[in-house]
């Protein structure tokens, strides 16, 4: 059921993913193709779904929230609504930026910032520990992003 | 040292976080203010590093990378071989998406896309387990993920 891409469309979109912030003419001059070959391709790619939005990526710590913890979960498996209700808790805490589920030893995976470690112990006493069904939690706090991209090996 | 923001700039904000390709015109429009004042607003935000670029979403399974790990990975021999090899090697593989340093049950969590389980038992096998210094590795598969506007309410 995948839809036909050929290699200029792989091309644009490594180019594109590599390099997000890139003007049509310049991903179009990268990729090898004229800027109205380029701006066609990317209609098409966006019409057949496969390119679905572009993002601004707001970065938290100039917004002076220094502290970034990875919460990972495991959920009280013997309640049927155990994911439902606490992902919809979790939806709720405006501290949390991210929300993925997973097959493995671990169900749930929360990013929490916080401005600091205080304010992270209080965000983690009164809004992460009283979320519902949890079973056990694990905590990676970020030291450093090394590398953060969205590139597809094309 | 940090911005202060008004409920202007967090709208803005939530916005762009969801179309980072709105022009000052549709967000002055949204927002009922001028084209040229919203233009300011955004351009401030650049310029004081909040808005930190751009990022491509695509469909990943229709373009063939129908799995998406995340690995927790410990090293082995802290002191003998240095972070710095570890993380050159790692972010040289194509399939790594992220590598993030890390304090805690593991030392780096790393996202990795794959064809299908068996192209990722390829990169675990043929790139993952043969990094320096690489020692206890767990995987989780990636079921849904979204991401949240944060505290910008």
């Amino acid at each position: 059921m995948s839809i036909q891409i050929d290699d200029t469309d792989r091309r644009i979109l490594r180019h594109l993913l590599a390099d997000p912030a890139l003007a049509t003419p310049d991903l179009a001059e990268r990729a090898g193709v004229t800027q109205a070959t380029c701006w066609r391709r990317l209609e098409k790619l966006a019409e057949a779904g496969l390119l679905l939005a572009r993002e601004a990526v707001v970065d938290w710590r100039a917004l002076g929230y220094e502290v970034e913890v990875s919460l990972r979960f495991t959920l009280d498996k013997t309640e049927p609504r155990a994911f439902d209700d606490f992902i919809a808790a979790a939806r709720e805490v405006p501290e949390v930026i991210g929300i993925e589920t997973f097959l493995g030893r671990v169900d749930v995976r929360l990013n929490v910032i916080a401005r600091d470690m205080a304010h992270y112990q209080q965000i983690y006493r009164e809004r992460i520990l009283t979320l519902p069904h949890i079973s056990d939690i694990e905590a990676l706090m970020l030291i450093a992003t090394i590398k953060d991209s969205a590139g597809l090996p094309l | 040292m940090t911005l202060d923001l008004d409920d202007l700039d967090r709208a803005l904000l939530r916005d762009l976080a969801r179309d980072g390709t709105l022009s000052a015109g549709e967000l002055g429009r949204r927002h009922g203010v001028s084209q040229p004042s919203a233009w300011r607003r955004v351009r401030r935000l650049e310029t004081a590093g909040v808005l930190k670029g751009q990022r491509v979403v695509v469909n990943r399974t229709a373009l063939g990378f129908g799995v998406t790990v995340f690995l927790g990975i410990k090293l082995a021999t802290k002191g003998r071989v240095s972070l710095e090899d570890f993380e050159r090697a790692v972010t040289a593989i194509p399939e790594v998406q992220v590598v993030q340093h890390v304090l805690g049950l593991f030392d780096y969590r790393l996202r990795v896309v794959a064809r299908d389980i068996a192209d990722f038992e390829r990169v675990l096998r043929r790139r993952i387990m043969t990094l320096p210094g690489v020692g206890q590795v767990e995987a989780n598969v990636l079921l849904s993920e979204e991401t949240r506007p944060g505290p910008l309410g």
